[in-house]
């Protein structure tokens, strides 16, 4: 399971985790995660996150 | 008299002005578009210029991209390093110097700048309000090897760049004349935790006093405090507060107060003339933040393509950026009648700020209880609905 970071605020996606507050379950896949989906703390799109290396 | 063949011109290429351009290339792909910015033109992030030093990024790091690849990216020009010199509404035309640049559609995204007074002393060169990328690749430079930082404002910004110089190795001590930090974002019993929890990592305070001098000594600063206390420093961070850019518009016959007036389409005081970012006051709220700034982007770019879109604002709750004691702060509406309940252990703070009916109308979490924003977040109205 892969995080997607935020590239404005820093906002982590952890797709185990999923956002469940946004609608997302636990485990889904970034791919999976809708293509209208913002950042919930800053509200930049999909575009804007980018794969972080743990 | 409108020329419609004219390109849309975007004044700044901050997040509003370039998340703008984003939007409107998704709805007019063939839009001509031109962007002018006073400076270098990259672009980044503000909100990451708060973690730069616990991240150990420098400017050019922290830079998503050129101006030139982004032009390229958005198939737009963009002048960089150039200045607007006036706005002409009637004729459609701007000014920079004596080059006059037609335009059908005008957007102001200029942002707000530093306040500050002029302190007394001969050490204004090692003073330094870090409000872009280019700012901070400036105080980088100058505070590189240094150890010492004064840092005047208590506020979001003051209270963020403690915590992440400390994380860098520098020794931070603020100066602000109020009785709590953030004093007007966050409630006491929050400002204290958030204090509290700066002060753990090492930052020193000085609440109350003012700066009244900065004077040179050695390769640093002495500053003389309004109630007689001196603090050294070899460098010294301006983050007193940010007042929209309003000049130009003023000039232009532009309606503005505190920010650049427009309404819910984002739409001056002048027939094509837009605004929106730090420098717009929507609806008479000027909101320094991102999530705002996202809205009226995507609802600005529809107007501006043929299908006028009101912009609303949902919830919008505020993520301070001090780990050392997180904040996650939904402020009520400055007319919001109602009072703060407090629940605390520690630094954990849950403050709720509820009208007679026990309406949810505010909240401010700080450590721990950042966790509950959630289901308070379904309990908020609606900032602008």
């Amino acid at each position: 399971m892969k995080k997607w970071q935020c590239v404005v605020c820093g906002w982590i996606y952890d797709e185990a985790e999923g956002a469940p507050e946004e609608g997302i379950p636990p485990g889904t896949a970034w791919d999976d995660v809708p293509d209208d989906f913002i950042c919930p703390d800053c509200g930049v799109g999909k575009e804007d996150f980018e794969m972080v290396e743990i | 008299m409108s020329n419609s063949s004219a390109p849309m011109v975007i004044i700044g290429s901050g997040l509003a002005g370039y998340n703008l351009a984003k939007e409107l290339r998704k709805l007019a792909p063939e839009q001509p578009l031109m962007m002018i910015t006073a400076d270098d033109g990259r672009n980044y992030s503000k909100p990451m210029l708060s973690t730069g030093y616990g991240k150990n990024k420098t400017a050019d790091e922290l830079a998503l991209n050129s101006a030139a690849g982004m032009a390229d990216t958005l198939n737009m020009t963009i002048r960089t390093n150039t200045r607007v010199t006036a706005i002409d509404p009637d004729a459609h035309q701007i000014s920079l110097g004596d080059e006059v640049v037609e335009y059908s559609k005008l957007v102001l995204a200029w942002g707000a700048e530093a306040v500050g007074p002029r302190i007394d002393g001969d050490a204004q060169d090692l003073v330094f309000s870090i409000n872009d990328l280019e700012d901070y690749g400036r105080f980088r430079a100058a505070a590189d090897g240094k150890k010492r930082v004064l840092i005047m404002g208590a506020g979001l910004i003051g209270c963020e760049f403690a915590n992440d110089m400390t994380a860098g190795g520098f020794e931070c001590e603020v100066v602000a004349p109020c009785d709590q930090v953030f004093p007007t974002l966050l409630p006491v019993d929050a400002a204290n935790a958030v204090q509290r929890g700066l002060e753990g990592i090492g930052v020193k305070f000085h609440l109350g006093p003012l700066v009244n001098r900065i004077e040179r000594q050695g390769d640093g600063v002495v500053a003389t405090l309004s109630n007689g206390d001196t603090v050294t420093a070899d460098v010294v961070v301006s983050a007193i507060g940010l007042r929209p850019r309003l000049e130009l518009a003023a000039n232009a016959g532009i309606r503005v107060n505190q920010g650049i007036v427009a309404d819910r389409l984002l739409q001056t005081s002048a027939e094509d003339v837009y605004t929106l970012g730090d420098c717009a006051e929507v609806e008479g709220r000027v909101l320094l933040y991102v999530l705002p700034l996202m809205a009226a982007a995507r609802a600005l770019a529809k107007t501006m393509t043929g299908t006028p879109t009101e912009v609303s604002y949902g919830v919008m709750p505020v993520t301070v950026k001090t780990p050392a004691c997180p904040v996650v702060v939904s402020p009520a509406a400055a007319d919001a009648a109602g009072r703060w309940i407090v629940e605390q252990e520690g630094n954990d703070v849950q403050a709720e700020f509820r009208n007679e009916a026990g309406d949810l109308l505010g909240y401010a979490l700080t450590g721990a209880k950042v966790a509950n924003k959630v289901a308070l977040n379904k309990e908020l109205p609606a900032i602008m609905p």
